[in-house]
């Protein structure tokens, strides 16, 4: 199973976000890491392959084209849950969690459903949460919440959308850890996006640079972090080090 | 963050989630026993002297009932007490779902006109003699206040799809049609006899004592359309809460969503104001109880606006007949009397404000 994105451009008005953006075939059973400077067009990225967005191009799923699939068909193949909510409803972390599992199909729920969410909520590591009002929730505890609604859901594709940034630093590896077991158990494809290039280095067996809607790098970590594209995107001189791991270690330094 | 050394094994979130929907289904039902016992005070209650017994068997054995007694119980008050918790679960119903598609807590079908709208179309049927719909007999007044009501849903309806289903959108519509229709209102009301203003106020301090069986048959019928489509779409609702991204995400298509909820609570609203009158605080008022009391899950939380929508309507009938023996006060009045301090109370007692 492979994912292609082909050519895709989308715009606001006059702005272009997406101009052309496209890279080598995502297989499965790897989590890619998306990188790019802010405004780049992540975001709009992962809208646009999961269909929330209309862009011109081609979103191909092994042989599928996603344009041909139904909205809610294309969703439940490809999983994008944005990381913020709104919270002010009197729902629990149970309950919405829940709902993603369900993915609006039938009304009773079942000691199958009941379970998959405990576990789920286990291994999300905020099982302690499960009956807290999500109006109760830190922000770091609610993106824990979307990434728990994201992997109850049995998609081929997953897409997370900065899954990290209000973390502290244990829970981001132990984050990013259970996506990359979770992509690798179920020989999915995972894309995160991250700001954080340690981290990127660290958890993703793929990167690619994105810089005003173009892809301008991809390959194996070790190889995209050492091209000069990467300090020029980001406007600040970069050295990497290997670390006491045998881990790359990406130093960052502004110009001024 | 707290550290998760003493984590929930996942049998106790499992317990913990059961206990809570057990809970849930237990104070549901609660509410629907409660409901039962207003119904039958509701029945008992009223200037002739019937006790419960004597109620019991006309209800029971009609042929023992005098005629005096039967009409009492039959065509007097049971179509009262049944049109009560019809209405009432419409308009909690109706309150439920708009809170819910327009984001909203303060919206209920009176914020979007639709009040307003019947109240003017009573008016024009009161104080002008006219009817809408020709042939309707002494339906009149209330045929003119649905077909307005109606009227000014069509038309929230239709800007809404021009103009793409935003709750900001759907919300300042409403309100410009409620003011409009008022001030078309009070145009009426200024060139009316006083006889007229009588009738007119009459009507909108809203009565059940025009229910008829005819009209509890044509609620329910509305209704049970109605509910259970809103159930059916339980989950996409719920996740609607959550904001329009993640409803998106999980693959709802939220305008669609909206506009078929409009049209669903525009009916229920339309029959139930042109049938009773305007009662604005059930609508209000029977959510937030849901809400607090079973929180936002649509299974739970819809039906328990509707039973809540329905006790509220239904207490009401049996203290409109209570308060002054011999008289009926309108139930318009009475609704905000004794849902106020229960209602504060909740609001008091709760142990976490939402819509924050």
């Amino acid at each position: 199973m492979t994912l292609k994105v082909h050519d895709l451009r989308f715009s606001y008005g006059a702005r272009a976000i997406l101009r052309g953006t496209g890279f080598a075939p995502l297989k499965k059973g790897h989590l890619t890491a998306l990188i790019g400077p802010n405004a780049s067009g992540k975001s709009t990225l992962f809208r646009a392959i999961a269909g929330l967005l209309k862009a011109e191009g081609k979103v191909i799923l092994d042989r599928t084209d996603l344009a041909t699939l139904s909205p809610k068909a294309r969703l439940s193949r490809v999983c994008f849950m944005p990381q913020f909510f709104a919270a002010n409803a009197a729902l629990t972390v149970f309950d919405v969690v829940m709902m993603a599992r369900k993915n609006l199909t039938g009304w009773r729920v079942t000691s199958e459903d009941t379970e998959a969410v405990a576990h789920a909520l286990r291994d999300a590591r905020i099982g302690h949460l499960a009956e807290a009002y999500i109006s109760e929730l830190s922000g770091g505890q609610a993106q824990m919440v979307s990434v728990a609604q994201a992997l109850i859901r049995d998609s081929d594709v997953y897409l997370f959308d900065e899954p990290t940034s209000a973390l502290d630093l244990n829970h981001q590896l132990r984050m990013l850890g259970q996506i990359k077991d979770a992509i690798a158990a179920r020989k999915a494809i995972g894309v995160v996006a991250l700001h954080d290039l340690n981290l990127a280095a660290r958890f993703a067996d793929h990167l690619i640079l994105l810089r005003q809607g173009e892809v301008l790098a991809e390959g194996a970590p070790d190889e995209v972090l050492q091209l000069p594209e990467i300090a020029q995107t980001y406007g600040v001189d970069i050295h990497i080090t290997t670390g006491p791991r045998e881990d790359l270690v990406v130093h960052a330094y502004s110009h001024d | 963050m707290t550290e998760i050394s003493n984590a929930p094994t996942v049998d106790a979130i499992v317990r913990g989630y059961r206990k809570r929907a057990m809970w849930r289904i237990a104070l549901v039902a609660a509410a629907a026993l409660m409901l039962f016992v207003t119904i039958v005070l509701d029945v008992i209650t009223g200037p002739a002297d019937l006790d419960f017994w004597r109620v019991a068997e006309v209800i029971l054995n009609p042929s023992v009932a005098t005629a005096k007694e039967e009409v009492i119980v039959w065509d007097l008050r049971l179509p009262v007490a049944m049109m009560a918790v019809v209405v009432g679960a419409m308009l909690g119903v109706s309150g439920a779902e708009l809170q819910t598609i327009l984001n909203n807590p303060l919206a209920e079908p009176f914020t979007l006109g639709l009040s307003a709208a019947a109240s003017f179309g009573a008016a024009v049927a009161i104080v002008l003699g006219w009817s809408v719909l020709p042939g309707v007999g002494a339906l009149f007044v209330t045929v003119n206040a649905f077909v307005f009501a109606m009227g000014a849903s069509l038309l929230l309806f239709l800007v809404t799809r021009l103009r793409g289903a935003n709750p900001e959108t759907m919300i300042l519509m409403g309100i410009a049609m409620m003011f409009t229709f008022n001030a078309l209102l009070a145009l009426l009301q200024y060139g009316a006899s006083e006889l007229q203003l009588a009738q007119l106020i009459f009507w909108q301090l809203g009565s059940l004592s025009r229910a008829t069986w005819p009209k509890v048959a044509i609620c329910v019928v509305i209704l049970a359309v109605v509910l259970p489509y809103f159930l059916g779409r339980s989950w996409a609702l719920t996740a609607l809460r959550m904001g329009e991204d993640k409803a998106a995400a999980l693959g709802v298509n939220v305008n669609a969503l909206r506009l078929m909820v409009l049209a669903g609570v525009s009916l229920l609203a339309a029959v139930a104001v042109s049938f009773v009158g305007a009662i604005a605080f059930v609508g209000l008022v029977a959510p937030h109880i849901a809400r607090m009391i079973v929180g936002e899950d649509q299974r739970g939380f819809l039906t328990l606006s509707a039973v809540a929508g329905a006790l509220i309507l239904s207490g009401t009938s049996i203290l409109s007949k209570a308060i002054t023996p011999g008289v009926v006060y309108p139930i318009g009045m009475i609704t905000s009397l004794i849902g106020v301090p229960f209602f504060v109370s909740l609001i008091l007692g709760q142990r976490k404000r939402h819509w924050q």
